[in-house]
């Protein structure tokens, strides 16, 4: 080892969301912090500036706030007896890299998930009875209620910046928004951001329908905002550059417009950029950590960063990856069921369908990340389990993020994808498309789960994490009914031409195409240490000076986009740690 | 013929004692304007706070250097001054300098070997301060900053301004009395803040046009031109007084939020303001920032305007920019015609995300370009400065965030920059005369 630094109170393994969050919360108790980024540092301006970032090619396509593959990845395989290969081409899943990580290139949508998801199994026990939880499926109850939680949402919802319209504030249901949505304390930190057409079409017709439609709530800016660091969002002007994309407009929620020149003014807090943490290093009795190896690249050496409390602040993917590399709970075995670490990997299960209107115009220019109208509808709470026969549920919308002409041009199937004809479909049908959008739960099964690849190793010799992965029945019967019920919605649009997108029953795990970033689970948190990884408190159950943050606590995922849940947690656990933990460091569980 | 001459003789040589006392006899320093008592000390914090209100850290410490140790350049038309070691260093700083030498520099502009400092020393302004506060200062210089040895360039200006002893005359004429009279009738308020204004912040150095001597034209409210506008290093010092005026649009809590962040509903603080921000007033209490904003609020000279001028103010509530009339400007930049001119063409390219097409911008973040000072200041530099090497917010208490709009002088040539300055200065309710492409040439090369 090359180098030692000086003791610090708290080591922060990555500075995105939750590392940012857990950095301002705990510098306001006086502790000395250290945040270790991997990336590099990046601000609105310049890294984000107009119109440098606004450049499909270089940040849409060839992915350039995204990890590169031979830097850090996972091998994939889709069950016990395949062999799992290096996912060497980002396709599936995009985890971001750089200061604010997938904060920064998110498209926006912060949800809560419903009532039902946070005590899951128990609700579908009471209400089904177990015999309809199919054998391989370990849905399990959160540790934690949502009225334990409402708090630390709302707070994050304040500090991020979330525009939308409340549909239930303490038990009343409020006109134009999602009623079925948990009841919050108060309303959005700001109003809804308007809808372009395509939503406004869906909007109408599923009200027509005796739906519920309401607008999209993310952390798009719909006005100047100032929040309770005193950061600043300037409003959005819908250029539709957030996936993929730093915003260059100060709109987009992300650390850089929430937290980072806030904890920056902190003199007790420091970050270094270009540090990727190796292993959490243990006492000899392995009861506690002592602190991180990282390797610094700007002195390519590993360094030794003591220190009282971590925090592991990663992706989800590499906090697990370090919880299995450093012996963080026992790694997750698929055979015996035993083992913590790993269990419970999970992703999302989305669909849709594409119309095509000849004489419909939809400005596919202007857009948000987090633009349109949703129904909650056939959310999660809202589906007879055992009537349909399947667990979950999902949300569905319609809004257009944006028309960026390399990967925005759907053009009807059977279209030549290049030649005259291409062409020729593309004047007619550029700008008169819309679709509509299932964004669907995902269940946590026996075989889907994370460990350390027997083959692969990454550039610091050490083994690449490996992920076992496939689609489910259950999965695919949810999406299949979410088929079932946008099908007449589309209809009732009068496409000149329409497509369905679902996954059908025998669909496999394909990594070529993007899905989304919603990875979840493998270091769950729960109340039985024999089946999660952390406690409710997100506290490492068998070395208390360790906090996992992230998705990878979520032990099934939700039917929403897991931002909103991964802040609320992130706050929760913060508070934990500031009210109780640090003046007496235990297990708090 | 011989009484004449014996006259003539007689005069010469008078005029040559008399020239030989003005150079050499001492200068008779200012006495403290009040006596304190045998065991006064000053409150902790106080002197601290009088530095930062007086700003004296962005003159005396070079950039990177240590605080207060001198040796950053400061331009004037007669040549470079070099900001003095101010550290309580003995042999380089004021480390030997008595509470009477101290006040000398502050009240007089008069070393401790009794040469005369130039006047970019604001002592005309300083000469106001009370004497506790010059104790507290005196204090903290001497107790609370860390003696730094490091030998600052002496200034060399050049003839005749480097013959200091003729400042001697200038003083006669530029400063007034020592010390702070309140005005009757005024609340404490008031006061107070024309006692910021005046003394500590010096802000008449900047936003108070020179009078022929190249003093301050006026260092108090009794003289219209104070803080009427002024220019520094050929940038414009915004009037603070007129009814169209920013504060004078502005509500005073508007101002003071300014002085505290460097934005608010309206504007941002750029250039030398931005630094006064950074380095001054965002450490000031929120009493005093309101205070120095509902005195500059106060002696306004819009007379019958002011009260037309008030409902402005007010236009920042969405709702009522909404029903704001709809300008030429913005309905041509709604319109978007193909055949517009290139200045609003590159403003909807560039500018327009951010500054809409009302060009209200948004409140804290973006700024109103419409009746904004800067934009229409009668010398165009710090309007092409901002577009050609972008702005930054300083972090402060309250609003932490750097805020910053980037520099377009990669993407805009000269005469791309001249239309869209252009168009800017006679867009909306604006109404400044047109930027040439030689005058972006002349800032382009100079970031500031």
């Amino acid at each position: 080892m090359a180098r030692t630094e000086k003791k610090k109170d708290v080591v922060i393994v990555g500075l995105g969301w939750t590392g940012s969050i857990l950095g301002m919360e705990l510098a306001q108790e006086g502790l000395e912090i250290v945040a270790l980024e991997r990336g590099h540092d990046q601000n609105t301006v310049p890294e984000f500036q107009y119109p440098n970032m606004i450049d499909e090619l270089k940040y849409g396509v060839r992915l350039g706030l995204m990890q590169k593959p031979r830097n850090s990845t996972v091998t994939i395989r889709r069950s016990l007896d395949e062999a799992a290969l290096p996912y060497r081409s980002l396709g599936s899943f995009l985890p971001g890299n750089g200061v604010g990580g997938a904060g920064t290139h998110w498209n926006g949508l912060n949800w809560r998930p419903m009532l039902s998801e946070y005590r899951l199994r128990s609700y579908v026990e009471e209400r089904w009875g177990a015999g309809i939880i199919p054998e391989d499926m370990q849905i399990q109850d959160y540790p934690v209620t949502y009225d334990e939680l409402e708090p630390f949402f709302d707070r994050f919802e304040h500090v991020a910046g979330i525009s939308g319209t409340a549909g239930n504030i303490k038990g009343q249901i409020m006109e134009g928004g999602n009623p079925f949505e948990s009841p919050r304390a108060r309303a959005y930190p700001m109003p809804a951001m308007p809808t372009t057409y395509d939503g406004a079409k869906f909007g109408e017709v599923t009200k027509a329908m005796g739906y519920h439609p309401f607008p999209r709530p993310g952390g798009i800016a719909s006005q100047a905002y100032v929040n309770e660091y005193g950061m600043q969002m300037g409003p959005c002007n819908h250029c539709g550059f957030c996936e993929r994309y730093g915003c260059y407009n100060y709109s987009k929620s992300s650390p850089q417009t929430a937290i980072l020149d806030a904890l920056k003014r902190k003199p007790n807090f420091e970050y270094r950029t270009k540090s990727e943490v190796l292993r959490i290093e243990m006492a000899p009795d392995g009861k506690t950590a002592t602190g991180v190896t990282y390797f610094d690249e700007n002195t390519e050496e590993e360094v030794f960063q003591p220190a009282d409390l971590v925090i592991l602040a990663a992706y989800q993917l590499h906090n697990v990856h370090l919880m299995l590399l450093s012996g963080i709970g026992q790694p997750y075995d698929p055979v015996t069921g035993e083992g913590v670490t790993g269990r419970n990997y999970a992703y999302q299960m989305n669909g849709g369908y594409t119309m095509f209107f000849k004489d419909e115009v939809f400005n596919p220019f202007v857009g948000t990340g987090a633009n349109g109208m949703s129904i909650d509808d056939f959310g999660i709470d809202n589906i007879d389990f055992g009537q349909e026969g399947f667990i979950g549920g999902s949300y569905i919308s319609s809004g257009q993020s944006n028309g960026q002409p390399i990967r925005n041009m759907p053009l009807p199937s059977g279209t030549p994808a290049w030649g005259a004809d291409w062409k020729k479909a593309v004047g007619d049908w550029y700008g008169h498309v819309m679709s509509i959008g299932s964004h669907g739960s995902h269940m946590s099964y026996r075989t889907n789960y994370l460990d350390l690849d027997p083959t692969y190793k990454d550039r610091h010799g050490r083994p690449l994490m490996r992920m076992t992965f496939n689609w489910k029945d259950n999965d695919i019967r949810m999406t299949q009914f979410m088929k079932s019920k946008i099908e007449p919605i589309a209809k009732a649009l009068n496409p000149t031409v329409m497509q369905a997108g679902f996954k059908q029953a025998g669909a496999m795990y394909d990594v070529r195409p993007y899905q989304t970033t919603h990875n979840v689970g493998g270091s769950v948190m729960g109340a039985d240490p024999k089946t999660s990884a952390v406690n409710r408190y997100l506290q490492a159950w068998d070395k208390h000076n360790i906090f996992v943050m992230g998705a990878g606590a979520f032990p099934q995922n939700t039917q929403y986009n897991p931002t909103g849940m991964v802040g609320g947690l992130a706050y929760w656990a913060a508070h934990a740690i500031r009210t109780d933990y640090l003046r007496n460091p235990r297990p708090l569980v | 013929m011989k009484t004449l001459l014996r006259v003539i003789l007689a005069l010469v040589v008078i005029g040559l004692i008399a020239l030989v006392a003005f150079i050499y006899v001492p200068v008779q320093t200012t006495q403290p304007t009040t006596q304190l008592a045998a065991d006064h000390k000053p409150a902790a914090g106080a002197g601290e706070y009088m530095m930062r209100a007086s700003d004296c850290m962005a003159c005396h410490t070079s950039e990177g250097g240590e605080p207060f140790a001198g040796g950053r350049a400061i331009e004037s038309p007669m040549g470079t001054i070099w900001a003095t070691n101010i550290t309580p260093d003995k042999e380089d700083g004021i480390g030997n300098y008595t509470l009477d030498d101290f006040r000398a520099a502050l009240y007089d502009g008069i070393r401790k070997d009794g040469a005369h400092l130039y006047p970019a020393m604001p002592y005309e302004n300083y000469r106001k301060l009370n004497e506790e506060d010059v104790v507290a200062l005196y204090d903290y210089f001497m107790n609370e900053v860390k003696p730094v040895s490091n030998k600052v360039e002496e200034t060399k200006l050049s003839f005749p301004f480097n013959l200091r002893f003729g400042l001697r005359a200038w003083n006669w004429v530029a400063l007034g009395d020592a010390g702070f009279k309140p005005v009757e009738g005024e609340d404490e308020q008031f006061n107070r803040g024309a006692y910021l204004v005046e003394g500590a912040a010096h802000c008449a150095a900047c936003h108070s046009p020179r009078n022929l001597i190249m003093a301050q034209d006026g260092t108090d409210q009794t003289s219209e031109a104070f803080l009427s506008g002024g220019e520094i290093d050929g940038y414009t010092a915004p009037d603070l007084r007129g009814p169209r005026s920013a504060p004078q649009q502005w509500t005073v809590e508007q101002t003071a939020a300014y002085l505290a962040t460097g934005r608010n509903a309206h504007s941002t603080a750029t250039g030398e303001m931005m630094l006064v921000v950074r380095d001054s007033l965002q450490y000031l209490t929120d009493e005093d920032n309101m205070a120095i904003a509902a005195y500059v609020k106060k002696i306004g000279n819009g007379g019958q305007d002011q009260a037309a001028a008030e409902p402005a103010a007010n236009q920042t509530a969405p709702a009522a920019d909404q029903k704001a009339e709809v300008t030429e400007t913005e309905k041509m930049l709604t319109d978007a015609s193909p055949d517009m001119p290139l200045g609003p063409r590159l403003y909807l390219d560039n500018c327009g995300g951010c500054h809409f097409v009302n060009g209200k911008g948004a409140p804290e973040i973006f700024p109103e370009l419409d009746n904004n000072s800067l934009v229409t200041a009668s010398s165009s530099k710090g309007l092409l400065s901002v577009i050609l090497h972008g702005a930054e917010l300083p972090s402060t208490r309250n609003r932490p965030m750097k805020v910053r709009m980037q520099a377009y002088a990669d993407r805009l040539n000269d005469e791309e920059v001249a239309a869209l300055a252009t168009f800017l200065r006679s867009a909306w309710h604006n109404n400044a005369p047109a930027v040439s492409a030689a005058d972006v040439e002349a800032v382009r090369g100079n970031a500031h």
